[in-house]
């Protein structure tokens, strides 16, 4: 069994982010790190292998963006995953999620040119785009199903089995691989490496893959290519702290209502 | 004029606020067209609804096909009916599922996609709000059909007669696209508040409540508004995960957010940060929620909450 696992390398959320002359997220001037809700990924991605005990299971995982990007590789790695692939190429940067999930689709075609790729693994979000749609696009070019936003994840043969808070209901989902999951962080707390894991981590194989490796054109991703044009960022005025008044006695209810009956609330 | 495709966001017919919100922002951008996608059966009372606020046709696309199955069949559809309507833009409610309707309709239709937008104007600019509300980002489709996905409480209905023509269309689900099954569906229990990412105003509770939510759902039901919480609350078991604000969670954008017993976290400031205005009660008068607060209370929210709770309620008589 395949199983490759989406990483991608964000700036810290809990940093000073930024965008660049060009509208794009500044992703080399900030500290970055292994996007928290991809660990979630990654840590189903092991317990799937780790459940089917005696099959020979392959957790490949997978980013794309700048060199500082191969961190989130590691980082799986560290955590269990067998293998790393790190998809860098100068024309990627200000890709949308149209050509990200074009590069990502190309490498997981690659990847799964000996042995087929079973399952596809990601998170809920990126902790900074947010757009939570690069699994949907991605199973769209793949043309596979997809079973997302799965707080519970059970395999057995090819059949997949999740459940999932939806919009209106709590449903259970299933479907048979190959697929594209995604999982929450409901799917479980993320493990830390080991030791013992950042040791061995330091020998598993890292390729790393042009744009020419996957076959894409330069042309086709990157700012240049995006399908949408943002004209302008603002910083959002920062909130100014308004009165804030300490509790005596039950002062603090009064204020409190006589602010909501001046805003109309009440 | 050409038509704005709006998607019809009910349960079983019941038309929700956000088409309203959708079909005033439509207007911006051409003539709106409702899509309702469901059983035939509720076409007539949804089509009744949407003729209030500017709708001049109202696809039915009947969803035997459709509905029992994840995402894949609904972009096959709305692909389908973008092909021979050729819209000008097509506008979803913002909810988990639709979103990614939207990103399987903009592979297939090769166009350009926004998500969550907080508003729309007449020449197709979106704005969103981004790192956690602190950016405002404003920009436009340039490829294709603007697929542009819009949050809750983004716009203010306006009402407006159209013709709400009933136009029937007939859609081809692929074997394909019917892989992601529905086995098992359970609605949520109906609390009687409003939904958490409509709400005009949202009550939430957090570490602080000590598990105790009876004072937060006191001060919520009093002021007609939906109850949140914080991760912690939830992950301390006290609360369902679809009760989350935050990053991890819903986003929400309402006239008035309470946060009580909450410390403003950046995860949990990413989903309330763009409220309109902002009370915090926490005991700590340290806690970061306090930097973004318009109006904040030091205190006990088990003594502050009940007080409050008593004067809206005499206040409403």
């Amino acid at each position: 069994m395949n199983i490759v696992v989406l990483v991608k390398y964000v700036p810290d959320a809990t940093a000073d982010r930024q965008f660049e002359d060009d509208f794009t997220v500044d992703r080399v001037n900030v500290d970055g790190l292994l996007s928290e809700l991809d660990e979630y990924a990654v840590e189903q991605s092991l317990q799937i292998k780790e459940k089917r005990d005696g099959e020979e299971i392959t957790v490949t995982a997978l980013t794309v963006g700048p060199e500082a990007a191969e961190a989130a590789v590691r980082k799986a790695l560290q955590m269990g995953a067998d293998k790393g692939v790190h998809v860098v190429d100068d024309a990627i940067a200000g890709s949308d999620s149209i050509a990200t999930s074009l590069v990502l689709a190309k490498a997981i075609e690659k990847i799964g040119a000996e042995t087929k790729v079973d399952l596809v693994v990601g998170g809920l979000a990126s902790t900074d785009a947010s757009m939570s749609v690069v699994p949907a696009m991605l199973a769209e070019r793949l043309g596979l199903p997809q079973v997302t936003l799965a707080s519970v994840v059970e395999t057995q043969g090819d059949q997949i089995r999740i459940k999932r808070d939806g919009d209106v209901a709590t449903e259970v989902i299933g479907g048979t691989l190959p697929l594209v999951l995604s999982v929450t962080d409901q799917s479980g707390e993320a493990r830390y490496p080991s030791f013992k894991g950042i040791m061995a981590a330091k020998k598993k194989p890292l390729e790393t893959w042009s744009l020419a490796d996957l076959g894409v054109d330069a042309g086709q991703v990157g700012l240049g290519a995006a399908y949408t044009a943002v004209e302008e960022t603002a910083a959002r005025p920062p909130r100014t702290a308004g009165e804030i008044v300490t509790d005596e006695d039950g002062s603090g209810a009064k204020a409190l209502a006589e602010f909501l009956a001046s805003k109309k609330f009440i | 004029m050409a038509e704005v495709l709006v998607l019809i966001d009910h349960v079983g017919g019941q038309v929700k606020k956000p088409t309203y919100e959708l079909l005033t922002l439509a207007a911006k951008l051409g003539e709106p067209s409702a899509v309702y996608i469901g059983d035939a059966g509720g076409a007539a009372g949804a089509a009744e609804a949407v003729k209030g606020y500017g709708a001049e046709k109202v696809y039915v696309i009947d969803d035997a096909q459709i509905k029992g199955y994840l995402v894949a069949p609904k972009a096959e559809a709305l692909a389908q009916l973008a092909g021979s309507a050729s819209p000008a833009a097509i506008l979803l409610p913002s909810s988990a599922e639709n979103k990614e309707v939207a990103g399987r309709l903009a592979i297939k239709l090769d166009s350009g996609l926004i998500t969550d937008a907080v508003d729309l104007d007449e020449s197709g600019v979106a704005t969103q709000s981004v790192f956690a509300g602190n950016f405002t980002v404003k920009g436009k489709v340039t490829k294709g059909t603007p697929i542009i996905t819009v949050k809750p409480n983004s716009a203010a209905p306006v009402e407006k007669a159209g013709a709400a023509a009933v136009t029937p269309f007939e859609v081809t689900i692929s074997d394909a696209a019917k892989t992601a099954q529905i086995v098992a569906s359970q609605p949520r229990k109906a609390s009687g508040r409003p939904e958490l990412t409509e709400a005009a105003i949202v009550v939430s509770g957090g570490r602080g409540t000590g598990g105790d939510f009876s004072a937060v759902e006191g001060l919520a039901d009093a002021l007609g508004a939906a109850v949140g919480a914080s991760r912690a609350a939830v992950d301390s078991g006290w609360m369902p995960h679809t009760f989350q604000v935050g990053q991890t969670g819903k986003t929400v954008s309402p006239q008035l957010y309470v946060a009580n017993g909450i410390s403003g976290a950046i995860q949990h400031r990413a989903g309330m940060q763009t409220s309109k205005t902002i009370v915090a009660v926490n005991k700590d008068e340290e806690a970061p929620i306090f930097e973004l607060v318009d109006f904040g209370v030091v205190g006990d929210l088990h003594t502050v909450l009940p007080a409050v709770t008593d004067a809206v309620k005499a206040a409403k008589g």
